[in-house]
């Protein structure tokens, strides 16, 4: 498994090699006529309570399970308060493995709300059923005016079971049911929930406007759900996804197809350009999958929360590897799906 | 030279065709992309359409490519699979309804 992060950029810098058809992703850039990848603002500021899940899903990016204790601890926290505070960074955007299981994940909500940050949860809406201290998230999140992004790999049981596990459809239906039962994604409420989307293999996503048209349909005529916006994700190669595509000799051809559906909009719209992500220790990346590639942002102490230089991270290079042709593939790919 | 008849490799090339006669292939190409064009019917049927087709006419390129864009476009596995029984029933369909010229051919030729 090429689960460490050596094997990882190894594997990444060794595709241009095996194939002609993947050049490096800064020639790639150069040669689309991109010779500025650097960030253009910093109006999310995305954290990663930790590797902490109930669930432990074959695309996990994270390599989030039951059984890790890596997760961020309060002090982290109250230096990203302070963060987002001190530089006025608009949205908070709080992601995992499951962020509710961190034991300080209601108080770091609350907090942010207080400094009246648009607050986003991505939530796998399982953890809603994975013990009675979490029964009343959904009560929780609408007290709270929180942002739901919800995974939901498809829109049929099989399809979603085979990636998440059995059992996991029905309890997602049953989450979104819980949500929509607290306003969530129903007209005049202003509580916002939106689905995510990836695909469940090594191939790429059907555009976001048809799919969102698909679930929508699917969901309601089969369960009375409703949502806002379906968010499109590429799956990215790296961590337990890449490992999945070299053992089943997917690897080449999948970053083939990234590099071929490389559309230079969609870079210059890519996430890494406008938001800063926060790892579990306080560590900080230019996005989550540059956090599991432990690519930071710099190797001086200004790639830590604790040492948090707003003119630093605006004025940094973006690093890049080849997983970043995910981003840049067909209408583009991110934390808030299509860009282009 | 490849010891095989089919290479999955030599479905990138298919583009070369162009090589040999570039009028011919540059129509070919345009026509094909206006062919999976949404129209009276979505470019997503039409994919399922032409995986039906690709299985009757046994070309493991065009498998390979419209089982993919199927899986893209949302299709389930047992969608998939009847559009195949579709390809399948119209050319077990065809050999069967051919028999008529058979019976047609004995009952002219026995007492």
């Amino acid at each position: 498994m090429v689960s460490d992060t050596d094997s990882q950029l190894k594997a990444l810098d060794e595709i241009t090699r095996i194939s002609k058809q993947v050049p490096y992703f800064m020639d790639k850039l150069a040669l689309s006529g991109i010779n500025n990848f650097n960030p253009v603002g910093l109006e999310i500021f995305q954290v990663n309570f930790g590797k902490l899940c109930n669930q432990a899903c074959k695309h996990c990016h994270v390599n989030a399970g039951p059984s890790h204790t890596e997760i961020m601890d309060r002090r982290t926290m109250e230096y990203c308060l302070e963060a987002v505070n001190k530089h006025n960074i608009p949205v908070v955007d709080i992601t995992g493995g499951a962020p509710e299981m961190n034991p300080n994940f209601r108080w770091f909500v609350k907090e942010c709300r207080k400094l009246d940050k648009r607050v986003i949860v991505r939530c796998n809406l399982t953890i809603f059923f994975s013990g009675d201290e979490y029964n009343d998230l959904p009560v929780f999140f609408a007290e709270n005016r929180v942002e739901v992004v919800a995974s939901l790999p498809f829109y049929s049981a099989d399809r979603t079971d085979r990636v998440r596990g059995k059992g996991v459809f029905d309890a997602s239906v049953r989450g979104l049911q819980m949500l929509n039962a607290n306003g969530y994604g129903r007209n005049g409420t202003g509580l916002v929930l939106n689905l995510v989307y990836n695909p469940s293999g090594a191939f790429l996503s059907a555009p976001q406007k048809q799919l969102e048209e698909e679930f929508k349909r699917e969901l309601y005529k089969g369960y009375g759900i409703v949502f806002n916006n379906l968010y499109t994700m590429t799956n990215m190669p790296v961590s337990r996804f890449l490992d999945y595509l070299m053992r089943s000799d997917n690897y080449v051809a999948y970053i083939e197809n990234l590099v071929n559906a490389f559309n230079p909009v969609a870079a210059m719209g890519a996430m890494c350009l406008n938001m800063i992500s926060v790892n579990w220790d306080g560590y900080l990346y230019d996005c989550d999958f540059n956090q599991m590639l432990d690519l930071k942002v710099s190797q001086n102490r200004n790639n830590h929360i604790s040492n948090f230089d707003a003119e630093f991270i605006l004025n940094r290079n973006v690093k890049v590897s080849q997983h970043c042709y995910g981003c840049t593939a067909g209408a583009g790919s991110s934390c808030g799906g299509s860009t282009a | 030279m490849e010891k095989t008849y089919y290479n999955a490799e030599d479905l990138k090339k298919f583009a070369d065709i162009g090589d040999y006669q570039k009028e011919m292939a540059d129509k070919f190409f345009d026509w094909y992309g206006e062919v999976f064009n949404d129209g009276a019917l979505s470019g997503k049927e039409k994919g399922l359409i032409a995986l039906a087709v690709a299985h009757v006419v046994q070309c493991p390129y065009c498998i390979d490519a419209y089982t993919t864009d199927c899986l893209r476009n949302g299709y389930s596995e047992q969608q998939m699979m009847e559009a195949v029984h579709v390809g399948a029933a119209i050319k077990g369909g065809a050999i069967l309804a051919h028999s008529v010229q058979m019976m047609n051919k004995v009952k002219n030729l026995t007492l």
